[in-house]
């Protein structure tokens, strides 16, 4: 941002920022510990958001296999968890699947350092390895989402298959501490919700200067035309990739910070239907614009805990009812109608035209 | 400016759907004392901040009630709604009203654990029934603990555990699949074939059924696990064809005993060839999978509709008369109603809703439970049950074989059997 052209518009953008950023602050303040915790839980889907618009509104790759990524990361953390909580013996479901003794690739996660790398590398990892066989060979469209698709039921089958050395459906929990402090605790659940707050912040800082940058601008350029592109002499293949990975490594992080609120991960978290979900929070908070698609992750789940909590055997029409009117009357999510009533008579901005180009 | 209205509109309904939202979360988080009867639907959630506080005691019913279990556990969250509004009509216990707040764990374990927090901290109550598969009572478990909450969980399950915050009123391993086994073994043959779904509950029995095999002198001629949901058994039946087993022991949960069923007898297989006794195949789950095939199959339970006690027929009766003539009770569905009575009754002895004090009294309570009296352990909060054996008729309801006589005393960890002892090491 350029503070030369601080137009009455951006000085608006300005005062948004500052209220959610006093708002994510105060919150501890006014929540009890359930709804903190809670917020805390929206706060790391936020974070998916962020990742996923990289790449989806801004690379206009949609990936329906996020809930992989994010599942990673939090089987990182639940490995590190479940090992402080077996204390040294061998974690409870192993013992049941009948090892005696605990499995080499489990024996790192004892070091909170190396869980939290594993968290971000294994997922970005996984996601080049992907990208690179798919963006190099300019696998696009709905066959890269299919592919995603596929790799979602890969992992969920295996994570179930493999129930000695994951768990299997019941997935990881029984947490006791993290980095030696009781996980239950209203102390150390508020200290988590003070790290996922910044690491939101930080995340979405990261992704605005990713996309105001140069690499920002490439993105988007493949976005609206990728042969094009080519054309001038950018390698799509290549930003495609790295931003794929970025997205997947901040799926992996908000899946590390998941696991410290909920207490368990299982495969049914990245199964299909969460990863759809994933994208549905950026769709109906706003594709193309990072608060919208943050905006999105937070309300959506407030709306799914509150309509649950209010009426337990309706909940499902409400919030389908949601979808339906978001989707049907703002095509361009809730930030599509707040531009709309702010600035009416302003023409379309140059964002939003790049928006409606861009392509599924 | 039709579009401008159409906008206008949508935005209205976003907002209105907002406010009914937040006006429900209010609902449950406000600290008015005043006992208001705000009775929309099921949930009947008042503003009093405390569990005891006024007239009434507000206790938590924590089931699937969307997703793939909902058809397993909304019968049972009938029958829990079932017990608490007979002790309402009874005068309450300690004199006040039991209030139920329902919360929907939606088939999805976090949500379990998170609905979990949210009745015990936010909603404050006194205790909560809930649960079905071992995933979502796992899930729980952690925040019953870090709260001190009480939890009465009311499925069979595969043992192994037993935590100072649940109750278990299922039947645990040695009051379903030991018995069976050896019931089994003395009189439909000694070659077993365990067939189950792949997660927990099926590895953790068969586990247990191996070493009882080996001691009591059977022999495992296959075992086989197909990942939840499979309905493809052609194979599966191939082999069992080829191993020659006497009995076959299903673990298999949900949509894949319909399919299993129908292809065994496809395949020419009938009840006189091979013996399938199921654990998780109870009246309410014939009615999906179709008598035509399951006749003559068995199922080993602690109850069953057609069991004959006095208690049992006013509860048949009761529960047809509240929910319609075509539904059926189970097992699991008595386990959740006997679970709401022994802790009303628990509550009366200890004279408060406080956990420690519940624990306490309801160590050695004995009831008299539509499948015959129970008695709570207090060493590992499990119940004494009786185990029945029980064989599918034309009608779609057991015909009781076998039962052992007198309530079996509950072993999660199976440390009375002898072959058991590598089993319960991680005690």
């Amino acid at each position: 941002m350029q503070l030369r052209t601080l137009t009455p518009q951006k000085i608006y953008i300005l005062i948004g920022y500052a209220v959610a950023a006093t708002a994510l602050f105060c919150a501890p303040m006014v929540l009890s510990d359930f709804r903190l915790n809670l917020l805390a839980k929206f706060l790391a889907f936020a974070i998916v958001a962020l990742g996923l618009d990289l790449i989806w509104g801004y690379t206009g790759i949609l990936s329906l296999g996020h809930g992989v990524f994010f599942g990673l990361g939090a089987y990182a953390m639940g490995m590190y968890l479940k090992l402080e909580a077996s204390g040294g013996r061998l974690p409870d479901f192993m013992d049941w699947s009948g090892l005696s003794a605990l499995p080499w690739f489990w024996k790192p996660f004892e070091s909170f350092p190396f869980a939290i790398a594993m968290g971000i590398l294994i997922p970005a990892l996984l996601a080049l390895i992907l990208g690179f066989f798919t963006f190099r060979n300019r696998i696009r469209g709905v066959y890269f989402t299919i592919l995603t698709q596929a790799l979602v039921i890969i992992t969920v089958t295996l994570f179930i298959g493999q129930q000695k050395f994951t768990g299997g459906t019941n997935g990881l929990t029984g947490f006791t501490t993290v980095l030696g402090h009781s996980i239950g605790s209203p102390d150390t659940k508020r200290m988590l919700y003070w790290v996922t707050a910044i690491v939101l912040i930080a995340a979405f800082v990261l992704c605005r200067f990713l996309v105001k940058s140069r690499f920002g601008k490439v993105l988007r350029a493949i976005r609206d035309g990728e042969n094009r592109a080519r054309f001038i002499g950018y390698n799509p293949a290549v930003y495609q990739m790295i931003a794929f990975a970025i997205s997947a490594g901040l799926a992996g992080v908000a899946g590390m910070l998941f696991v410290l609120h909920v207490g368990i991960i299982s495969p049914s978290t990245m199964a299909i239907v969460p990863s759809i979900e994933m994208v549905l929070w950026v769709a109906i908070g706003g594709r193309g614009t990072l608060i919208g698609a943050a905006l999105g992750a937070v309300l959506l789940n407030y709306a799914k805990s509150a309509f649950s909590e209010s009426y337990p055997d309706a909940w499902l029409f409400f919030l389908g009812a949601l979808f339906v009117i978001v989707v049907v009357f703002l095509p361009k999510g809730a930030v599509g109608l707040f531009r709309k009533w702010k600035l009416p008579k302003r023409r379309r901005t140059e964002h939003e035209q790049q928006v409606g180009h861009s392509t599924v | 400016m039709k579009r401008k209205i159409v906008k206008n509109l949508a935005f209205l309904t976003v907002a209105l759907s907002v406010v009914l939202a937040g006006c429900g979360a209010n609902n449950t988080t406000s600290g008015d004392p005043a006992p208001a009867p705000s009775n929309t639907g099921t949930n009947t959630t008042t503003g009093s901040g405390g569990a005891t506080d006024g007239d009434e005691i507000k206790v938590g019913i924590l089931h699937s009630l969307s997703g793939t279990m909902a058809i397993s556990e909304v019968s049972v969250k009938d029958a829990e709604m079932m017990a608490i509004e007979e002790i309402n009509a009874n005068g309450g216990v300690l004199g006040k009203q039991l209030v139920p707040v329902v919360e929907d764990g939606a088939s999805d374990w976090p949500t379990f654990a998170e609905k979990a927090r949210k009745l015990i901290s936010e909603d404050q109550v006194a205790t909560v029934f809930g649960g079905w598969t071992s995933s979502s009572r796992k899930a729980m478990l952690p925040v019953f603990e870090e709260l001190n909450g009480l939890l009465w969980y009311p499925v069979q399950y595969e043992g192994l555990e037993s935590s100072p915050n649940i109750f278990y009123t299922g039947a645990t391993t040695n009051q379903q699949i030991v018995p069976a086994v050896s019931w089994l073994l003395e009189n439909r043959g000694t070659k077993f074939f365990l067939l189950g779904s792949d997660y927990v509950f099926p590895q953790t029995a068969n586990k247990i059924i191996k070493e009882q095999l080996n001691a009591e002198g059977g022999e495992l001629v296959g075992e086989e696990y197909t990942p939840l949901g499979h309905t493809d058994y052609s194979t599966l039946i191939a082999k069992i064809q080829q191993a020659k087993p006497e009995v076959i022991f299903n673990t298999l949960n949900g949509d894949s005993n319909v399919a299993f069923f129908k292809q065994l007898k496809d395949a020419g297989i009938s009840a006189d060839d091979i013996t399938v006794l199921s654990v998780s195949v109870a009246e309410e789950e014939i009615r999906g999978i179709g008598v035509d095939v399951l006749e003559g199959h068995l199922a080993a339970w602690n109850y069953y509709q057609t069991t004959d006690t006095p208690e049992n027929k006013t509860f048949v009766e009761n529960y047809k008369a509240a929910y319609g003539d075509d539904r059926v009770t189970a097992d699991p569905i008595e386990a959740g109603y006997d679970a709401v009575y022994l802790w009303a009754a628990a509550v009366e002895k200890a004279g408060t809703t406080d956990v420690d004090a519940v624990k306490e009294a309801a160590k050695g309570l004995e009831w008299d439970a539509p499948g015959g009296k129970i008695t709570i352990d207090g060493d590992n909060q499990h119940i004494y049950k009786t185990v029945r054996i029980g064989e599918v008729q034309s009608d779609g309801q057991f015909q009781e074989l076998w039962n052992s006589g007198e309530p079996v005393k509950p072993d999660p960890y199976l440390e009375t059997y002898e072959w058991a002892s590598s089993l319960s090491s991680s005690k």
